[in-house]
């Protein structure tokens, strides 16, 4: 049994990080995960932790000091939000290269311009491709849970982690939350024992050569493959978690779908505005369902397709643009998947919402969920690339 | 201090090997086997690059010229990444799991220091990592073919400053980085270059390694193709450039200014910018004005060093 307690997402997930006791942790402030660090560097100041802790100069430094401490030999850690994620952009990339399983965590925040604080998932999924593993949480729970599994999976495939949530919404909102002890947490994740590293006694290491085109093409390769290996990492961590929490986790949450002529696809905190218009349309007699996606690389392609091959209409939520003139992100991975599995019966349209903090409400699923009833009914998809409340 | 002869200085172990791809001539290379011979034997170090002509030379894969640990991140984070390896060396250490003398040395270009890596310097600089940051300045981006950076001398002829009709060379004066690092306020900063026995590089390379704390070394490290002089007058650059007072060798140490070489006869700056073809529209006809300018200019910063040491 778990300790029960009230936490914040942001207060969960540097608990989880005191309760691992990595090596460094090397952070800038930034709206709205800044709360991570002060409470982490609390744990630092009060001998709470062992964690050396380097306040960087900015996110490019942050995410410069953790490449370098992991690659020195120590678990490293980070977190960010919003324009912090962009300025460490480039170096996602090369800790992503160089293998090294950093844990960031995001709470997830709009990207300027306009300037704006509050949720949406531009920035997360502006650095979908910068080769790290990325898991999404609904609540404070999954946060904090999805933060003791990163260093397991990452370290499993040798890949950097993101562990995200949403902005203000779960990372400053105070639910209960359900903790696990220390001692099995310690269990849980383990030591860090890479192969080789910067300080290992009785070898030097060099680390982030220069590639030619005779050897970049296979560094890629190899990257891919170590994406396409974590899937089954996922499961194996989940079930492990689930043995000790009683919390199970995959790929991602199914739910109403068995009978479900009507689904929406979404990410994040909205899954629990969802879950409850479907409730009410479920008592209306309607058959809708939700699919949660919770790892978002690598991408749930098998999940999705299985999930919605049967159903009538689909709608995915996308909480950012592409600005490609047609679809978000997630709309278009999710494309994908069914083509790439030979489901072709659904119809399926896209939808951008909660952009920079627009509020998000039961009632705004329910009209996606007019919108594809129309569809199942008629046939007719009508425009794939539409807006939710929006004015103009 | 190292108080080796020449002769047992260049006996000491190379931690750079043979075979890296930089030019002939180029002062980058000569820069870090100088400071890294001056690392005690039995002491490890990891050594940080910034990218650079340096580090695409010197680590293609797979192949490294590094014998020691080696780290190369990206362009502007050469500190940061070197902050993080220290930092980590520090958790071992407290651990328990590392018992072993590192040491951490970070190499950037003028371009990877005084402008793209700059405030990851003065970052790391500022929380005080027990590590060095040398500076191998060549006054350019010569990676990327000889750009102008804030190193970049006045009047200088770049790609980027051409010596044109109109705008001749760089309009602006080169950056006093070193003087920058000073008021840090870290414990040990020093300006070199290769002269004589390589005594004073030496010294000071020692010395920054084995100050506790940040330190920053700043060597002038000429480039041929930038600089256009014939490879094997690159002594002879840096030794004009000591004697014309153009880069005084100095250091400071917790704040104290010490001269570390008067010239006897302080030299016309003509005579350290007439060896380089960067400078050769300076000499033309009717530019008189940009030499005396230059000359002028060099006075100033001289006399401001004087009186920094206390002469």
């Amino acid at each position: 049994m778990g300790i029960r307690e009230r936490l914040s997402g942001n207060e969960a997930v540097a608990y989880a990080m005191k309760q691992i006791n990595p090596g460094v942790m090397g952070a800038f402030p930034i709206t709205p995960s800044t709360e991570i660090p002060q409470y982490f560097s609390t744990y630092v100041d009060n001998g709470e932790v062992d964690t050396e802790f380097i306040a960087v100069e900015s996110e490019h430094s942050a995410m410069s000091t953790c490449i370098g401490a992991q690659a020195a030999g120590c678990r490293a850690i980070s977190a960010t939000s919003s324009c912090g994620l962009c300025y460490m952009t480039e170096m996602l990339y090369v800790a992503a290269s160089d293998r090294l399983p950093i844990t960031l965590a995001v709470s997830c925040r709009a990207l300027s311009g306009p300037i704006n604080i509050n949720n949406d998932h531009s920035d997360a999924m502006g650095v979908r491709d910068a080769g790290w593993l990325m898991l999404f949480a609904e609540t404070n729970q999954e946060a904090y849970d999805n933060y003791l599994q990163a260093m397991r999976i990452a370290e499993a495939v040798s890949l950097p982690i993101m562990i995200c949530q949403d902005g203000f919404i779960t990372s400053h909102a105070i639910e209960n939350i359900e903790l696990v002890e220390t001692e099995k947490v310690k269990a849980f994740v383990g030591e860090y024992k890479p192969a080789h590293y910067l300080l290992k006694k009785g070898e030097s290491m060099a680390v982030g050569a220069y590639a030619t085109p005779a050897y970049y093409m296979e560094a890629k390769r190899q990257q891919a493959q170590a994406m396409m290996d974590a899937r089954e990492v996922v499961y194996k961590v989940g079930k492990e978690f689930e043995a000790m929490t009683g919390r199970g986790y995959g790929m991602i949450e199914s739910y109403q779908m068995d009978d479900a002529e009507e689904a929406i696809v979404i990410i994040g905190s909205s899954a629990g505005t969802a879950k409850e218009a479907i409730k009410r349309l479920r008592a209306q007699g309607r058959k809708v369902g939700l699919v949660k996606v919770r790892v978002f690389r690598p991408f749930p392609v098998l999940e999705i397709a299985e999930a919605l091959k049967n159903v009538k209409a689909f709608a995915v939520m996308d909480k950012t643009d592409s600005f490609n003139g047609h679809c978000g992100p997630m709309f278009a991975e999710v494309s994908a998947s069914l083509y790439a599995q030979g489901v072709t019966a659904p119809k399926g349209i896209g939808y951008i919402y909660g952009l920079g903090g627009r509020d998000v409400r039961v009632e705004s699923i329910e009209k996606v969920f007019a919108q594809l009833e129309q569809i199942s009914k008629t046939g007719e998809v009508g425009e794939t690339y539409r807006y939710l409340d929006v004015r103009g | 201090m190292s108080s080796d002869t020449l002769k047992e200085n260049v006996m000491r172990e190379e931690r750079l090997s043979g075979g890296h791809r930089m030019c002939a001539g180029c002062g980058s290379p000569i820069a870090i086997r100088t400071v890294l011979r001056q690392l005690e034997p039995g002491d490890h170090a990891v050594v940080t690059g910034a990218t650079s002509c340096m580090e695409v030379s010197t680590f293609m894969y797979p192949y490294t010229a590094w014998k020691d640990s080696f780290i190369h991140n990206a362009f502007a984070n050469a500190a940061a990444t070197c902050s993080g390896v220290e930092t980590a060396y520090k958790a071992l250490k407290k651990s328990g799991k590392l018992d072993d003398t590192y040491k951490f040395i970070t190499f950037g270009g003028d371009g990877g220091t005084y402008d793209i890596g700059f405030q990851s310097l003065s970052g790391a600089m500022e929380r005080g990592h027990d590590m060095v940051y040398v500076c191998y300045d060549n006054e350019a981006y010569m990676n990327t073919g000889i750009q102008r950076s804030s190193s970049t001398p006045h009047f200088a002829d770049t790609t980027t400053t051409p010596a044109g009709k109109v705008i001749p060379g760089k309009l602006q004066k080169k950056k006093d980085l070193t003087k920058i690092m000073v008021a840090h306020n870290v414990p040990y900063v020093a300006q070199t270059t290769f002269i004589g026995n390589f005594k004073d590089i030496s010294e000071k390379a020692h010395k920054a390694i084995y100050t506790p704390g940040a330190a920053f070394l700043n060597i002038m490290a000429p480039c041929p193709r930038g600089w256009r002089y014939p490879t094997e007058k690159l002594m002879e650059v840096t030794k004009a450039a000591v004697e014309t007072c153009v880069w005084p060798l100095y250091e400071v140490i917790e704040g104290k200014y010490t001269l570390n070489y008067m010239p006897k006869n302080k030299l016309p700056v003509a005579e350290y910018l007439k060896m380089q073809g960067r400078f050769a529209h300076m000499f033309k006809p009717g530019n008189e004005w940009m030499i005396e300018q230059v000359q002028q200019e060099v006075d100033k910063n001289w006399e401001y060093l004087l009186k920094s040491c206390g002469l």
